[in-house]
């Protein structure tokens, strides 16, 4: 369900990382609990992130959710086509990512959950 | 699940935006038992209320509905409802679902004086469920031998639906063509399974709370409690249409023959976000007149825009007047345009 190669936030984020870029997206469960995503808000390219703290927005038909970034750094790329087509997020929420990351501390990660871990987290 | 006017509602069965476009494109049933049900009988019950709703309830036939407002003395809503002509001295009235029983009181309070009138809460006697969408009438036409075609928009007939007494009326709260039919409550679960199995072939699919509301936004329909309240006059909402002027007196007249007299200084409007951003209930309006609010908002799953409705300075009213709301610190332009954003298509007359 939740692959094993990604870390996950409690604020059902997930992050897969390549060298220094990380790829971010929602957990299935948090797009199970969102409902019908119709908008996502992201950064714009080049602005820096902060672990933990709130970088944009996902709405759904019935609510709006604030989307935090995992690892600190700088946004490099935004996935335009998620932004055009939201519902992607509900589709394939492990596939569609957001935003791409350059981590400026890769030690961030040892602070996030396994796939066990947050599978354990949301069950 | 949810908490909802001490009712347990589901927010969806299947998803927000299946079930909007089922009920768009095929049907949607929705159990809207939490409504609230008061009788109205006696021979003074027309006078009654004449007294305390604003639409002219003279004009109704027997088996025939209206739309209505209970209205305080400042011409600001108590609630919204439909009334129902159910025989000579004998209405039904049906109002929303939050505390039921103070509305009940207020009626029974404000119709003290009128004379021969009974008042009855019926709420538990009652439950409804509603079948909307183009394919409603087909569906329903299965389970009973009331020739549904015969019942106009806002009428209504007695008969059994599914083998269960019913009132059926052509009625809804989603834009589309369908009925909202009374049964027992006793009786409730059986008719929900039979229309649900009567539809399957036809696409018919639950709908919760969520779709509800997203439907009724789209057909510019309001929402008590959040469109129209106790601060907001019968004019303010923009529904001159239900106030019945040449009537006599009732409850809030002179307040809103004096709004009315002065000018309105502002109005519901209905408005489409121009950029990126959905605005939700209680965002800020600013527009050239001053400050408004937004008092509904959402993503539309069949329009696919971001819609609401806003009260705007009676200035920025105008369709195609441009203001900004401020969606989470950030302003972002919005247009007014008219409140029903969806009009179904033109069917065969039936």
């Amino acid at each position: 369900m939740y692959p094993p190669d990604y870390r996950y936030t409690k604020d059902h984020e997930w992050i897969s990382v390549s060298g220094s870029i990380g790829r971010v997206g929602v957990t299935d469960y948090a797009q199970q609990q969102l409902g019908d995503v119709v908008f996502v808000e992201l950064p714009e390219v080049g602005r820096a992130v902060t672990q933990g703290q709130s970088c944009g927005t996902i709405e759904s038909v019935k609510a709006v959710s604030e989307l935090y970034s995992p690892v600190s750094g700088t946004v490099v790329e935004t996935n335009t086509s998620v932004t055009a087509k939201p519902e992607s997020v509900n589709g394939d929420p492990h596939g569609a990512w957001l935003m791409r990351i350059e981590l400026s501390n890769p030690t961030e990660l040892d602070s996030l959950l396994s796939s066990e871990q947050y599978a354990a987290l949301v069950k | 699940m949810v908490p909802f006017a001490g009712w347990d509602m589901p927010v969806e069965y299947s998803g927000i935006v299946n079930e909007h476009m089922a009920v768009r494109t095929k049907a949607g049933l929705f159990d809207v038992s939490h409504m609230g049900e008061i009788e109205l009988a006696g021979k003074d019950a027309l006078a009654a209320l004449q007294k305390i709703a604003t639409n002219d309830v003279a004009k109704l036939a027997v088996g025939q509905a209206q739309y209505s407002a209970l209205t305080t003395p400042e011409g600001t809503f108590v609630d919204d409802l439909i009334v129902y002509r159910q025989a000579g001295d004998h209405y039904l009235v049906v109002v929303n679902a939050g505390d039921i029983e103070a509305k009940y009181k207020w009626i029974v309070e404000h119709t003290r004086d009128a004379g021969d009138v009974a008042v009855v809460n019926s709420s538990s006697r009652y439950a409804l469920l509603a079948v909307q969408g183009p394919a409603a009438k087909g569906i329903v036409q299965t389970l009973t031998s009331v020739d549904l075609g015969a019942i106009r928009y806002y009428w209504f007939a007695h008969g059994e639906v599914a083998g269960v007494r019913s009132i059926i009326s052509r009625t809804g709260y989603t834009g589309e063509d369908g009925f909202e039919i009374f049964v027992p409550p006793q009786s409730a679960d059986k008719v929900w399974t039979t229309i649900l199995e009567a539809g399957a072939d036809a696409g018919i699919v639950p709908v919760g709370l969520g779709a509800r509301d997203t439907l009724r936004l789209e057909a510019g329909m309001h929402l008590s409690g959040q469109d129209i309240d106790a601060t907001t006059t019968v004019l303010e909402a923009d529904l001159e249409w239900i106030v019945g002027w040449k009537k006599g007196e009732f409850i809030g007249r002179s307040a809103l023959e004096g709004q009315k007299a002065a000018g309105l200084r502002r109005k519901l409007v209905g408005f489409e976000m121009t950029a990126p951003g959905i605005a939700r209930h209680g965002y800020a309006a600013y527009a050239p007149g001053g400050e408004g609010i937004v008092t509904s908002g959402t993503q539309t799953p069949f329009l696919k825009k971001a819609i609401g409705l806003a009260y705007l300075p009676i200035e920025a009213n105008a369709i195609g007047s441009e203001f900004e709301i401020d969606i989470r610190g950030r302003r972002t332009p919005a247009r007014v345009v008219p409140a029903k954003f969806y009009k179904r298509p033109r069917q065969e007359k039936s």
